[in-house]
């Protein structure tokens, strides 16, 4: 721009060029007021610990565009199911074989239930531990994801305070743990995923009982979905371990939870600790139905699991 | 006039997002969804006066980083989009851009807007990731919004140039 300074005074009275550049130069000034208000706005969000200044706007946000999320999935809910209704002989030939291989894998397994009683045993005592709680479950579907862009792996369920959600209660689907609660407005709720690179669970490895935390690797893909590191270095997890939630009953995450399988076992000489990587039981690229733990007979506008499994 | 331009844009806002997150994530490549409310803001920028379309990609990137499934700090988006409407709004010429050109600029504004928001993630250390899974979700971002570039762009640009008569008469 400064370079064609000499020429202002020629170019001014080419009208046309002139007319051009009054309605095709965008404003430096609006462009550094915006760019300052978006500054203000990340500091302000950024710097308030714990509550953010901005969280009532978010939930007014959210008020308003939680339900127009839960009209456009249920709307959009069948068309996705589309593609199943082509399924061809030859797909449902090859869901034969992996059914069959499967089956034989768990008669094999069937096999070794003497090796592994010891094991079970724990896993057995973990899951009254769960049962104990008395935990009720509000069931709830997926009705937007948060996109990979945004850099962060967040869910909204359409049951939000009116179903008697609240923040920091645990995410389960049938399979295993998904998250846990952000924040929620009257009807919807967003959920912070564990694959969420930020997210952090306490977790326990079933055969050692040793503790550790679960971080989330952010990727989508379910081989390299979580990390764990121990807390005792000279423990060294064992593959296909078993790895649960930790948790307490009022922490975010209830206790007894399974997360995943451990894959991979890593020793990092450097830091003198153990690293494995663990695969999760939940397939976060097609999560639908889920269920948030509440307690035993909250008050709620839906029908909910009880422990024993009954509806109420 | 101007009212009822900001109206449909604010509409096109809405709809966009709620689309964004609730239709496309089916479709998603890795998580990865083309961006409907940046294409909105190029819209925008290509069809009518510079700073409607720095404030509607400051509008439409607020609603991004408070809309529910959202969880990263605020004021990202809100950055990310007015930078890319400021600098689709410098490509445009007077006469009706060539398909070419709003193609350009989808790909270079795409680009330029989710690099700045991964780039700000770095910086604030929001969340902790990769540069090389950053660099392949921006790549794949970019084609995204370049496919749907001819199915989006040419009817909101009709959109609002018909809002605002003073520029479709040129």
């Amino acid at each position: 721009m400064g370079a064609f300074g000499g020429h202002d005074g020629r170019e001014r009275r080419w009208r046309g060029l002139d007319r051009l550049e009054s309605r095709n130069r965008p404003p430096r000034s609006l462009l550094v007021a915006l760019v300052l208000a978006s500054i203000t706005l990340v500091t302000l969000d950024v710097s308030g610990d714990g509550a953010s200044p901005l969280d009532p706007a978010r939930r007014v946000v959210g008020e308003a565009l939680g339900p127009a999320e839960a009209g456009v999935a249920a709307a959009v809910r069948p068309f996705t199911a589309v593609p199943a209704w082509f399924r061809s002989k030859g797909d449902l030939a090859d869901q034969v074989r992996d059914l069959e291989a499967s089956n034989a894998e768990l008669r094999g397994q069937v096999e070794l239930a003497g090796f592994d009683r010891n094991r079970l045993e724990q896993y057995d005592g973990l899951t009254t531990a769960a049962e104990d709680l008395g935990s009720a479950l509000v069931p709830a579907r997926v009705v937007a994801l948060g996109s990979r862009q945004s850099q962060s792996f967040t869910v909204t369920i359409d049951a939000g305070s009116e179903a008697g959600v609240g923040p920091d209660m645990t995410v389960v689907n049938n399979d295993g743990l998904v998250g846990r609660v952000l924040r929620v407005t009257r009807s919807t709720a967003t959920v912070l995923l564990v694959i969420d690179p930020d997210s952090t669970v306490g977790g326990r490895v079933g055969s050692s009982m040793e503790i550790g935390f679960v971080t989330g690797s952010g990727s989508l893909r379910q081989e390299s979905g979580l990390d764990l590191r121990l807390v005792d270095d000279a423990s060294v997890p064992a593959r296909d371990d078993t790895v649960v939630t930790w948790g307490s009953a009022t922490g975010p995450y209830a206790p007894g939870v399974p997360i995943g399988t451990i894959t991979e076992v890593y020793s990092s000489l450097r830091e003198a600790s153990q690293r494995a990587v663990v695969k999760p039981f939940v397939d976060f690229s097609a999560l639908d139905v889920v269920g948030v733990m509440v307690p035993s007979g909250s008050p709620s506008d839906r029908a909910l699991v009880e422990a024993d499994g009954t509806l109420r | 006039m101007s009212q009822l331009r900001w109206v449909v844009a604010i509409a096109a806002v809405v709809v966009a997002l709620v689309v964004q997150v609730t239709l496309f994530p089916h479709v998603a490549w890795h998580g990865v969804v083309p961006n409907l409310c940046l294409l909105v803001v190029v819209a925008a920028a290509l069809t009518v006066e510079a700073p409607f379309a720095l404030l509607l990609g400051f509008a439409a990137g607020l609603t991004l980083d408070l809309a529910p499934p959202a969880d990263h700090v605020a004021g990202r988006w809100a950055l990310a989009l007015t930078i890319a409407a400021f600098l689709a709004a410098r490509v445009r010429q007077d006469q009706k851009p060539g398909a070419l050109a709003v193609v350009g600029t989808v790909a270079a504004a795409s680009f330029v807007a989710t690099s700045l928001f991964a780039l700000s993630g770095v910086l604030l250390k929001d969340p902790s990731m990769s540069i090389a899974g950053l660099l392949e979700v921006v790549l794949v971002a970019v084609v995204w919004d370049v496919l749907l570039t001819p199915f989006v762009l040419p009817p909101l640009m009709r959109l609002f140039s018909r809002t605002s008569p003073q520029w479709a008469t040129t």
